[in-house]
């Protein structure tokens, strides 16, 4: 149903960054790119600064230093056009429990509702893709933790967004959930978009995968200092 | 739609699912006007010197009282994450949100209170200036409060720190709002005192939101 | 010129910069602060005419003017720095504000102290809805709301810039509340003897109040700068620079 993206539609790279949190350096002289048909997993123990770097690269944390740009041009100077290009899926949804999932669909479409012309119906075919068909109408408080992570995955199949960035999506889902979700990550890359993904879950059929240990890359740091 | 127009929508929605988040600040607002004859005295005459200053202070204390639930749920629900990774304006979705808080505070508290002016005996050439004070002083409630509501969002029992944050900033609102009532009822005119609280409040419309975008960011970074 | 800003700027961003420079400035502002009080206290209480209309209460005009000067000030300081902190991200601006909000207080606290004092004889009660004293009243809640902000929030940054935010927002609104209460004051039969309202003083009367404002400015300086240099070695106290200075060998095991 969508297109292909057009190559040379993603264009993330990071130079030399470096992070700190509470006197701990959780990364430094960290540099990679991102572009069309990737797939990039921030991998790493509990604390290893994996949420961090991927909301910095989401642009929701300024609290770092080095560069990171899209399409070449400085993260936080061209925030609106990389905001319309990247879909983010935080730890948290943005659901409204009292709300229903369609209705909660609708206000996570918004900021690309008109320009993408996205319309109701297209709400309700996502709905039943991921298996929330006949709840549409159910109050969010009434499904079950991996029904409303359901409503936020729903978005990946509306939003034209080339760049996914997705902390934990695989979180409370079930088995046909987690396959679904592969499928879709599988497709979207096939489709010359690109993800970028922190998960404990191990994506294997994806050829294109690459891994980024982020506790492996400061242990080295260490051994290598020391 | 944008994001802030789909916010406010969806914020109205939530507000009519949930009537209790807009109707108990507003029976808050009846009890605390009610205890006044109570615990003072019941006699017209002396109500009527009060009923302005009464009606405005629970006016404040009732506003107070749903300001902090409007950010927290949005901090801790990802709403806020959503936000600011849609790179929309910070600036007018603070001005939005402030609007749905005076949709859901302010404009019922305006429209109630003519039955506490008969409750207070309010005198009545003072209803009008009592209405005018509300509708054009609880909006700025809202605005300041709000940025309060932001500061505090992430704090657990934020509602108290609220209240000591916003109370010395509602004291202008207050003065000016409770003078034009009081002068009203003597029948002076009251057309400064409007006049001084349209200006705060173009002032709040200006300058408040920036102060709450950027007191909104600082729950990000937990 | 320019350059020499930028060179200042890298330098006050600086804690260890701060901490050495400051270090021969605490003798010389503790002892002009002694000085000066004991001139101005001597000369206010001692020599200065007595008040045609107070008589020789209004002697406490000497602490509680400069008091009142002070804690206002301090507000615009405390959100100067706040917003130096905001703008480009100076850590020891930060901490700068966060010394001066209980100095503040403490200073609203004594000129409503001795305000109430005044008033005893003046209006024969402790307490009158006096414009300044109202207004001093505002500026004291809002120095606890500042305060109880700071404490409330876990994440350091984040509450050093919520301080921050809330007292530039308290920095707008003092001249609204100040003008909303001497205007209010106006309404309500203000006190027919209004506490400082001299449109003249005799020079006599004046020189002592001059040198105890002035005095209780350093007096505030040093305080402000003690209070920094605690934040310094507590932020700072793992790094070297920190553990070497003879003050910390004391307290090393």
């Amino acid at each position: 149903m969508l297109d292909r993206y057009d190559n040379n539609s993603v264009s993330l790279s990071a130079t030399d960054l470096y992070c700190e949190r509470d006197d701990r350096v959780l990364f430094e002289s960290l540099s990679f790119a991102v572009g069309n048909g990737d797939l990039l997993q921030l991998a790493g123990p509990n604390g290893a600064g994996k949420t961090t770097l991927l909301r910095l690269l989401a642009g929701l944390n300024r609290e770092y230093e080095g560069d990171v740009s899209w399409q070449g041009e400085a993260l936080q100077d061209v925030f609106a056009e990389y905001a319309a290009c990247r879909l983010y899926l935080g730890h948290l949804a943005g659901i409204k429990r009292a709300l229903t999932p369609i209705e909660n669909l609708r206000w996570l479409v918004s900021p690309w509702q008109a320009e993408a012309g996205i319309d109701d119906e297209q709400l309700w075919q996502a709905l039943e893709q991921v298996e929330l068909g006949g709840y549409e109408e159910t109050p969010c408080n009434q499904l079950s933790a991996g029904q409303q992570r359901r409503v936020g995955l729903a978005r990946l199949d509306v939003i034209p967004a080339p760049l996914w960035i997705l902390d934990e999506p695989f979180t409370a889902l079930d088995v046909y959930g987690v396959e679904w979700l592969e499928q879709r990550i599988l497709q979207h890359i096939n489709r010359n978009g690109a993800v970028i993904i922190t998960s404990h879950h191990a994506l294997q059929n994806i050829p294109s995968l690459q891994r980024l240990d982020l506790g492996a890359l400061m242990a080295n740091r260490r051994g290598g200092a020391a | 739609m944008s994001l802030v127009t789909a916010t406010i929508r969806r914020d109205l929605l939530l507000a009519a699912r949930n009537p209790g988040e807009w109707l108990n600040p507003l029976m808050f607002f009846l009890m605390v006007v009610a205890l006044f004859p109570l615990a003072v005295d019941p006699d017209p005459k002396f109500l009527a010197r009060i009923a302005g200053g009464v009606i405005w202070v629970a006016a404040l204390l009732a506003t107070l009282l749903s300001l902090d639930a409007l950010y927290k749920a949005d901090v801790d629900d990802g709403t806020l994450e959503q936000w600011l990774a849609s790179g929309e304006s910070l600036y007018l979705l603070a001005l939005g949100k402030a609007l749905v808080h005076w949709l859901c505070s302010g404009l019922p508290l305006t429209i109630m209170a003519p039955v506490l002016g008969l409750m207070m005996a309010l005198p009545n050439d003072a209803y009008w200036a009592m209405l005018l004070s509300l509708l054009i002083g609880t909006p700025i409630l809202s605005l300041l409060g709000s940025v309060g509501a932001a500061l505090t969002a992430g704090v657990r029992s934020g509602g108290l720190l609220l209240s000591l944050l916003i109370l010395p900033m509602y004291v202008p609102v207050l003065i000016f709002a409770a003078s034009a009532v009081y002068h009203a009822g003597l029948g002076m005119t009251y057309n400064g005192q409007i006049g001084f609280l349209g200006a705060m409040l173009a002032l709040a419309v200006c300058l408040t939101p920036f102060a709450a975008a950027a007191a909104l960011k600082l729950n990000l970074s937990r | 010129m320019w350059q020499w800003l930028v060179r200042l700027y890298h330098r006050l961003g600086s804690p260890k910069w701060f901490y050495e420079l400051t270090s021969g400035w605490i003798f010389w502002l503790a002892l002009v602060s002694v000085i000066g009080t004991v001139i101005g206290l001597t000369l206010g209480l001692l020599y200065a005419p007595a008040d045609y209309l107070q008589g020789n209460s209004f002697r406490i005009i000497y602490i509680h003017v400069p008091a009142a000067i002070v804690a206002q000030s301090g507000f615009v300081m405390m959100a100067v720095a706040g917003a130096v902190f905001l703008i480009w991200r100076m850590k020891m601006a930060a901490w700068v504000a966060r010394a001066i909000a209980p100095i503040g207080a403490s200073m609203c606290l004594i000129s409503l102290f001795t305000g109430a004092i005044w008033g005893k004889p003046t209006w024969g009660t402790w307490w009158v809805w006096d414009a300044r004293l109202t207004s001093m009243l505002m500026l004291l809640f809002l120095y606890f709301g500042v305060m109880a902000l700071q404490r409330a929030i876990e994440s350091e940054e984040a509450s050093h810039k919520a301080g921050a935010i809330l007292s530039l927002v308290g920095l707008v609104n003092i001249p609204i509340i100040k003008y909303s209460v001497e205007w209010w004051n106006t309404l309500h039969q203000p006190a027919t003897l209004k506490l400082t309202e001299k449109p003249s003083m005799a020079p006599d009367m004046l020189w002592p109040l001059l040198i105890m404002i002035v005095t209780t400015y350093v007096f505030f300086a040093l305080l402000v700068i003690l209070r920094t240099r605690n934040e310094i070695l507590w932020q700072e106290r793992k790094r070297s620079w920190v553990q070497q200075l003879p003050e910390m060998a004391g307290g090393k095991r």
